[in-house]
């Protein structure tokens, strides 16, 4: 079957699949619409969490980001793995035994005070939104390169699909599609990694691939790797610090972490299980069906640079003439995500270090060079760095590593629709998640607990669906027209989670003495802390004020990692205001110890 | 009360132990021992390599499995197992 035909037809399989899970589990109160009745298995908990986790970002662009970044990819990899032993050991069991539906509820309560429940739903939206924003174009992107139709429609499809599901099932309806989305985005992002594990190392797993010698015997994969990109004026792959320094490593990792940890909708999946024990099974769970994914991105990771490196600068290693490039190639330039610019004028493909165009390619419109290829308007200088016989010629966009990577090793058509099928389902899952926990906390903590406490449930069940309904149009908005600082949502999402979410939840269960002053001021010192310095150096609806360069930075910590700081001034704040101010009502105090023991004494 | 404070001070116990092994995996082994530790090879990986890009995962998913265990122990041990 032609490839545009068989991708058309695995996605609508999928498609199909999820609309039916959609229909069959129904949510019918408002305990199945927020929280699945409090009836899911730790194992399918642990699936959905993970698939609810795992983001377009994590399945498209993880890997690549890995790729070109070696060794400091490793932040990423433990940074978003990392968060789940402190998610099962610090807050998981203890709001599971709190029992309500929200974050913010649990906040609310916890420090007696609307005004801090408040804050936490103003962090949560802001944070949700600004993470759905990129799911939603990621669906659009799959859709627009494996679908043909183009990524404003990719979008609408999406968001269709996403409506359906959401807003008939709310959590439990969710809670199913993500267990078959799992399964689809992890068959769809092993079975061609472990095809080229095979191809290139003669080890199907890739996590022993990456280990492992090179099928001729000429040394080990990462030695191979290390000595090419050596060759071409880049660091060693495996070297630590070539491009951050190993204080901004550090804070990053911790960053994303905490961050992790604090995310509200990574936190309310562990409202769903029945028990306290499940609970902390459940986050063993998902890190389990995680960390298939994230050991297998680092060698998918290291070997498509490698097949990369080979295909373009040839078996000799002088670059390849652009009429025998293979096709992948041309295709990906054509959507604009490679550029080529010939600086030595050989009509040869060439790759090293250097950056080929001033900044990223800008092209000619569809305007054609000499050998066939797309102009570009603001090449470089294009001199060669020290001791490498040519300059680079390439831009190659981080985030095609995954999905060209079957097209580069030749793997047959079934697996590239498979790769179509799986980024769509990571994008919708977790865009699913996210727009639950905005629904819920608009129906729930705005409109039941805030301003209408005599809604009945029926029109709280209703409010939850045409809120999801409206989140949904808004996500679609941001998707279609994404404003500058979507680039920046990675930083700030983690940033807000890991240093205004996180301390607050943290103390509200270790620490009986922290009250609602403590809580409150601590929760805005982080907030305002880490938001002045990310809108300080990369500019968030302003200018930039200074350069975002390790000159600048506080530490040398970067805008990236200062959620890190955030959260210790957070807590440092909330400790000093805690203790000059009067201990919370024994009411409080009670709560905190019941939430501690799975049932009475 | 006795007890649920000896309850609680079980629960920080096993805590502890598992925010120190994960402390040490990451960011000792992985990002602060990074150098000297890659002078040793597992495989065909440098070690501290292994640790950031694989090793470090593993043990985050053993760490979990081991609270989980020990917590369900100390939760019958003092009467507050959920059936």
């Amino acid at each position: 079957m032609e490839l545009q035909t068989l991708t058309y037809f695995v996605v609508g399989l999928s498609f199909a699949l999820y609309i039916g899970i959609a229909f069959w589990s129904r949510a019918s109160s408002t305990s199945e619409f927020y929280v699945a009745g409090k009836g899911i298995h730790p194992i399918a908990n642990g699936m959905a969490t993970a698939a609810d986790w795992m983001s377009a970002a994590s399945f498209i662009s993880m890997a690549g980001l890995i790729a070109f970044l070696g060794y400091e990819g490793g932040m990423y990899l433990m940074g978003w793995t990392g968060g789940y032993v402190l998610l099962a050991t610090l807050l998981a069991p203890y709001l599971r035994k709190f029992g309500k539906y929200t974050v913010p509820e649990f906040i609310g309560d916890r420090y007696y005070s609307q005004l801090a429940r408040v804050v936490a739903v103003v962090c949560l939206i802001f944070i949700s939104f600004t993470y759905v924003a990129g799911q939603m174009r990621g669906v659009g992107i799959v859709f627009s390169r494996f679908l043909e139709v183009s990524v404003d429609n990719g979008l609408f499809i999406g968001m269709g699909i996403v409506f359906i599901y959401a807003v008939l099932g709310g959590m439990k309806g969710i809670t199913y599609t993500q267990v078959a989305q799992y399964c689809v985005l992890i068959f769809a992002y092993t079975v061609p990694a472990i095809f080229i594990a095979l191809q290139t190392t003669g080890f199907a797993l890739p996590q022993i691939a990456l280990g492992a010698e090179v099928i001729d015997g000429s040394g080990t994969l990462l030695a191979k790797l290390d000595r090419s990109l050596l060759d071409l004026g880049f660091g060693a792959y495996t070297a630590p610090f070539n491009d951050k320094s190993m204080i901004d490593v550090f804070a990053i990792t911790l960053a994303l972490m905490v961050g992790t940890a604090g995310l509200p909708h990574v936190i309310v999946r562990f409202f769903t299980v029945p028990k306290v024990r499940d609970a902390r099974l459940s986050a063993g769970w998902a890190l389990v069906f995680i960390a298939i994914l994230y050991t297998t991105a680092p060698a998918v990771g290291a070997l498509a640079r490698t097949n990369m490196i080979h295909t373009v600068n040839g078996v000799e290693q002088k670059g390849t003439a652009y009429k025998e490039i293979p096709d992948w190639f041309k295709t990906w330039e054509n959507a604009g995500l490679i550029a080529w610019y010939d600086h030595n004028d050989d009509g040869h493909v060439q790759y090293a270090a250097g950056s080929a165009f001033e900044g990223k390619p800008q092209f000619d419109g569809d305007k054609r060079g000499k050998h066939g290829e797309r102009l570009v308007k603001n090449p470089s200088e294009g001199k060669p760095v020290e001791n490498v016989a040519f300059a680079n010629e390439i831009y190659v966009d981080r985030d095609i590593m995954v999905l060209a990577n079957p097209e580069i090793a030749g793997l047959p058509n079934w697996v590239i629709a498979l790769i179509a099928a799986g980024g769509i389902a990571a994008a919708l899952s977790t865009a699913a998640g996210l727009l639950l926990v905005i629904s819920v906390s608009v129906s729930h903590d705005l409109l039941k607990s805030t301003f209408t406490p005599q809604i009945s449930e029926k029109n709280e069940l209703l409010a939850g669906r045409i809120a999801a309904a409206f989140a949904i149009g808004i996500a679609g908005y941001l998707g279609l027209h994404p404003p500058a600082f979507v680039a920046q949502v990675v930083a700030f999402a983690f940033g807000l989670a890991a240093s205004s979410l996180f301390p607050v939840i943290l103390l509200g269960i270790f620490s009986k003495r922290m009250n609602k002053w403590g809580a409150i001021c601590g929760m805005l010192t982080g907030l305002v802390f880490t938001s002045g310095y990310i809108i300080y150096f990369k500019g968030v609806f302003i200018a930039p004020t200074v350069a975002n360069i390790p000159e600048n930075w506080l530490f040398g910590i970067s805008p990236e990692g200062i959620g890190s700081v955030g959260m210790v001034l957070n807590f440092v704040v909330a400790y000093i205001v805690s203790y000059l101010t009067p201990a919370p009502p024994q009411e409080v105090q009670a709560l905190v110890e019941d939430i501690r023991v799975p049932k009475s004494f | 009360m006795e007890n649920k404070n000896a309850y609680w001070r079980a629960n920080l116990r096993v805590i502890a132990i598992c925010l120190f092994v994960w402390f040490l995996v990451s960011f000792v082994f992985a990002i602060l021992l990074v150098e000297p530790l890659n002078n040793f090879s597992l495989g065909g990986y440098k070690l501290g390599f292994w640790f950031a890009q694989q090793g470090s995962i593993y043990v985050f998913v053993v760490l979990i499995f081991f609270y989980s265990w020990q917590m369900n122990r100390i939760d019958q041990q003092f009467g507050v197992y959920e059936e």
